[in-house]
């Protein structure tokens, strides 16, 4: 149907946070919430910082690790962004701490036929972002947030942080990144959910 | 391109009070495709002037019932959507839907068991379209789901757990209660923990499928302790739902 159905009785709450100035900031079919629900498919992994590191492979001319400490010396910055989960709720001005991705891509030089990024995590999961959805400040690796370090159930010690794209994009426990000429469906992008996820053209599922 | 997961207009057939806070309702779907257990459906409400909201409910209903879905919704005190549902919303009403979605946190036949089901309140939801599934297509999978409500008078399906625990064909049923007990309570007695959770999974070993639902604390500590257990990671699957699932 391309009318929505006018629900009997449904007024909703037009003055709940959010109404007002913030409303534009709200993707469609989102509702505000001031805390920060979790969402995984599994146990949370641990690595101890002592084994961890970050790696770009694939298409660049020489693959790049990076250990903890190292990761920590780059220039980073503190981030405000707001964050959208394909679970509806979206929360405003979210305080995080990391590294751009166009800080890391830097450390490597990529090939001419580099065109998609596949994030990986600890337990396996994997996310698909084409290039130009992380360069120019549009993505970021985050290892603390609200002043804190990252905590495990909301990928730390460091997750992906990619603002403008459905929060399962945002790769909790995230350890690299390999980068290809050819697309590939993430975990959940094989699971039925959209294979590009921007919230603001409601993409949710396969075929949305 | 897949085609879009379609809204359609599912009427409301019937309405269930689970617990004084939790109502199931059977939504007429004529057009459903069919369903996994463990998979929900995204409610849209649209008022007059146009505003319109979204949630996700988990499917209550195993999928051998054909043209409608139970959903089963907790009401959240000054949630904007539960509220509704459970005050305005009377049979034959009828509001959109689209489904099924989630592949991921499903069981079905085919994969096998045994099974270990962990729930929290209303995480029980999806679990019991998987008990629920498990009994219609008259499978003896060995399972166990271990159930953690706060009040006696809040665990959800309790008369329908207790019965089919009783039919004996390898479905048990163990309940903690971490409030109040009421007397001659002879089940658990606190929030889940390891101990608990190894004293469950005993009798399943640990090459038991894990499926886990309910609110992020109780997830993390089950999920972490299975696998200190010896379950492997990629054995457990889980759900969770935050303070906000209004």
């Amino acid at each position: 149907m391309t009318e929505r159905f006018v629900t009997r009785g449904f007024v909703g709450r037009p003055n709940q946070p959010g109404a007002g100035d913030t409303r534009d900031r709200v993707p469609p079919g989102q509702y505000l919430t001031t805390d920060f629900p979790v969402l995984s498919a599994g146990p949370t992994p641990r690595t101890s910082l002592d084994s961890w590191s970050f790696t770009i492979e694939g298409l660049v001319r020489a693959p790049m690790t990076w250990t903890w400490p190292e990761l920590m010396a780059l220039e980073n910055r503190e981030w405000v962004v707001d964050i959208s989960c394909v679970t509806k709720w979206t929360k405003l001005d979210m305080r995080w701490r990391g590294v751009s991705v166009d800080t890391l891509l830097e450390n490597v030089d990529l090939e001419d036929k580099a065109a998609f990024v596949i994030a990986y995590s600890d337990g396996g999961y994997t996310t698909n972002l084409p290039l130009g959805d992380v360069l120019n400040g549009q993505a970021f690796v985050a290892w603390e947030y609200d002043g804190k370090p990252l905590a495990p159930e909301h990928g730390g010690p460091a997750r992906l942080v990619v603002p403008g794209r459905y929060f399962w994009k945002s790769a909790k426990w995230v350890r690299g990144f390999r980068v290809q000429e050819r697309d590939q469906p993430g975990f959940w992008e094989s699971l039925g959910y959209h294979n590009r996820g921007d919230q603001w053209l409601e993409e949710r599922y396969s075929g949305d | 391109m897949a085609n879009p997961i379609a809204w359609q207009l599912a009427t409301v057939v019937a309405i269930r009070d689970e617990t004084p806070s939790v109502r199931s309702f059977t939504l007429g779907l004529p057009g459903w495709p069919g369903h996994r257990s463990g998979q929900h459906v995204d409610v849209r409400l649209t008022a007059e002037d146009g505003y319109s909201v979204e949630r996700s409910y988990s499917i209550a209903s195993e999928p051998e019932r054909e043209g409608e879905v139970d959903i089963t919704v907790e009401q959240i005190p000054g949630g904007e959507v539960s509220p509704f549902l459970h005050e305005v919303v009377v049979v034959g009403d009828r509001f959109e839907v689209r489904g099924p979605i989630g592949g991921y946190f499903v069981w079905q036949a085919a994969l096998g068991g045994p099974l270990l089901l962990v729930a929290g309140g209303s995480g029980v939801v999806p679990l019991m379209a998987m008990i629920r599934h498990r009994h219609r297509a008259g499978l003896e999978v060995p399972t166990r789901l271990l159930f953690s409500s706060r009040h006696a008078d809040e665990i959800i399906f309790r008369d329908e757990l207790d019965e089919l625990a009783s039919a004996e064909d390898g479905f048990e049923v163990i309940h903690t209660l971490t409030r109040s007990r009421p007397s001659g309570w002879s089940g658990y007695d606190r929030r889940i923990d390891q101990r608990m959770l190894g004293e469950v999974l005993e009798p399943l070993g640990v090459g038991a499928r894990v499926y886990i639902c309910g609110p992020t604390a109780l997830v993390e500590v089950a999920a972490n302790a299975l696998v200190r257990l010896g379950v492997p990671p990629d054995r457990v699957r889980t759900e969770r739902f935050g303070p906000t699932g209004t």
